[in-house]
């Protein structure tokens, strides 16, 4: 038993089993915090317990009900809905990965597959990176300047008409505090994570599947289509999900940008969304309406309302807001799978 | 490389024309016309149950943005709202900004607030403290740590301070009332205090602490009465003079000197050329009035409102 060998062999699987250990708390540490985070939401949201009542305020009442999906805003806790934010992060959302996934899958194209490797690209890397670490507010506040405002040019409001089709889609000069302006900012802020990521899967992409493609012939738009973007996709997805995750919680530049803390009406005035089918036109309302996000309705509940029951019904509205993010997520990794099944070399 | 299908260059071409030349844009009939607030956040309770009430009885649509007094004096400059609230007097270089721009604001003060000042419930020993001791406390460079440093019968324990912030009306409206002039470029009070420029977050601290003081609008106190005890304020050396903030001495003034009025600030130019801004105001200055008191603020005596209304017509020539 002493012999040096097989002590030695006894503490390397000693380390080996420490570190299993270590790696397993690492990730139990993350659910459990998150699991805490969803169990007292629940609790609060649902009336069964409030652990921060101070037994004064009511805490039997449960709070996440259909009202908070259907109805608006309202001063009355027992009344009030988030409908206007979840159709305004709803549509933000969209016009956000409708303007940033396409170009910053063509900027990481562009990196990874045309740009010769010289000073002006390893710059352009650079500042891609550094843009990815600068403060949301920041793009708020560039936002403000060049979206809302842009920059003063017209001295009066004014709105164009761009032909669509089913209708004249509006759009105001300046954008002013429209969705426009809040996805256009949204869209700067993730670009960077988008590209970053996007630069990763198509590096991961091994150069004999371009090799081989080219050499069969195939022009190098034909490698990019049909190969290698479909082999980076799965990690592309993996970036825009991240991002727009983050999207849809910020809540700085939105404010600066002019999201409103009351709303009594859903972007572009739709009722529902069976006005989209009875009236497709109305879609075209959307980008120049007012709005507000779900974060900023939530930030608005918790500290600018002094009804103190308002907290618990921003419990509710979080716990509603992960719930859509989950679901907008599970939709993404359901995308996902679904198109790296289809690849096979 | 060259485009071997002249249909696609040309859709491309022309949709990309269409894009930088658009073309003025109409206004479908009917289209709702939006009456934009932003401003204080002392007022915003109360412009957002107007809007609330406006939207289902005169069906006018509004939007309230809370951006705190300062920064809705700069979009209402900049015309990129109608109406902006306010829990102070617009400042000259703020009109100066307005004026530059061509903006003609009209002021209506639409209630009034009594900054309350407020302890700990547990807190047993302190009912009324002077403007003087008030000033004391909160000057810059304060020494004053601890309540027995206030009265000598009271308690030698810290005091936990919980104040607005530098952005907040009310920071600049109890600095400008209790401690008056100071140097450019001072801060007013002393810096050692919590500061927020959430209310609520103000209310959780001097609730959370037996030795805290903190002092915001009435109607934070008014929501969260269980759980504070108001303190009075006397306007003179002795404490026995003391009132404590409630809806008649703030509306008869005798809570002095930490009542305050709360203004809206309109856009002329909105109010003579938008309909629905002059009617919003009129609804603000008639039913909402229900509003301020349902928040916990106080309303304007009727002469005062009178007067509003009269400006108001005046503007918009009915």
């Amino acid at each position: 038993m002493s012999d040096p060998y097989y002590q030695r062999l006894q503490r390397r699987h000693l380390t080996s089993k420490i570190f299993a250990g270590v790696c397993l708390i690492s990730t139990w540490f993350g659910l459990v915090v998150l699991a805490v985070l969803m169990t007292g939401l629940v609790l609060k949201a649902t009336g069964t317990w409030d652990p921060t009542s101070t037994g004064a305020a009511k805490a039997t009442e449960n709070w996440l009900t259909p009202t908070l999906l259907t109805h608006q805003i309202s001063a009355d806790p027992e009344k009030a809905g988030m409908i206007a934010s979840i159709w305004g992060t709803t549509w933000l959302i969209l016009m956000t990965a409708v303007m940033s996934v396409p170009m910053g899958v063509g900027a990481a194209i562009y990196l990874e597959e045309y740009a010769r490797e010289n000073i002006l690209t390893r710059f352009i890397r650079l500042n891609i990176s550094n843009l990815a670490g600068v403060p949301s507010i920041v793009f708020g506040i560039l936002g403000l300047t060049a979206f809302v405002r842009m920059f003063g040019m017209f001295s009066e409001a004014s709105a164009i008409g761009i032909p669509m089709g089913i209708g004249m889609l509006k759009v105001p000069l300046p954008f002013g505090k429209t969705l426009i302006s809040g996805a256009l900012t949204l869209s700067l802020l993730i670009l960077p994570i988008v590209i970053i990521a996007s630069q990763e899967a198509l590096r991961s992409v091994p150069q004999s599947i371009r090799h081989a493609a080219l050499a069969i012939g195939a022009t190098k738009w034909q490698t990019i289509w049909y190969q290698v973007l479909p082999a980076s996709l799965p990690g592309i997805m993996t970036g825009v999900i991240l991002a727009l995750s983050r999207a849809i919680g910020e809540t700085a530049p939105i404010i600066v940008v002019g999201a409103v803390s009351f709303i009594s009406f859903n972007p572009g005035y739709l009722e529902s969304p069976t006005d989209l089918v009875s009236d497709p036109n109305v879609i075209l309302q959307i980008p120049a309406s007012p709005y507000t996000v779900m974060p900023l309705q939530i930030y608005n509940w918790v500290l600018n309302s002094p009804d103190p029951e308002f907290k618990n019904v921003a419990s509710a509205a979080i716990v509603v807001l992960l719930t859509i993010l989950l679901l907008m997520n599970g939709m993404a990794v359901y995308i996902r799978n679904h198109f790296s099944k289809r690849l096979n070399w | 490389m060259s485009f071997k299908n002249p249909t696609l260059l040309c859709s491309v071409a022309l949709t990309l024309s269409g894009l930088l030349a658009g073309c003025a844009y109409e206004e479908p009939a009917g289209n709702v016309v939006v009456v934009e607030v932003a401003g204080s956040s002392t007022v915003y309770p109360v412009s957002a149950r107007v809007a609330e009430a406006a939207d289902s009885a005169i069906g006018v649509k509004a939007t309230v943005a809370s951006t705190g007094t300062g920064t809705g004096m700069e979009r209402l400059a900049n015309k990129e709202c109608d109406i902006t609230g306010a829990s102070r007097p617009m400042k000259d270089a703020e009109l100066e900004n307005c004026e530059k721009n061509g903006v003609d604001p009209l002021s209506l003060k639409i209630g009034m607030d009594g900054l309350s000042v407020v302890v700990n419930p547990q807190n047993d020993w302190c009912d009324a403290l002077t403007t003087a001791q008030l000033k004391k406390l909160w000057e810059h460079g304060s020494e004053v740590t601890t309540w027995k440093q206030l009265d000598d019968s009271w308690p030698d324990e810290k005091i936990k301070l919980f104040g607005p912030d530098d952005k907040s009306g009310t920071f600049d409206y109890f600095n400008e009332e209790i401690i008056g002039e100071v140097p450019e470029g001072q801060s007013p009070c002393r810096e050692d205090y919590t500061p927020a420029v959430q209310d609520n977050v103000l209310v959780e601290g001097v609730k959370g602490d037996k030795y805290a003081l903190g002092y915001f609008g009435y109607a934070y106190y008014v929501m969260n009465k269980e759980s504070l005890k108001i303190v009075g304020v006397s306007n003179t050396d002795d404490a026995a003079d003391a009132v404590k903030p409630s809806e008649a001495t703030i509306e008869d003034g005798s809570y002095a000197p930490l009542s305050r009025p709360l203004f809206i600030y309109v856009n002329k130019e909105a109010l003579k050329t938008k309909p629905e801004v002059a009617k919003f105001v009129n609804y603000y200055l008639n039913e909402g009035q229900e509003a301020v008191s349902a928040v916990g603020y106080v309303k304007v005596p009727e002469a005062t409102l009178e007067a509003a209304k009269a400006s108001v017509a005046e503007v918009t020539g009915k």
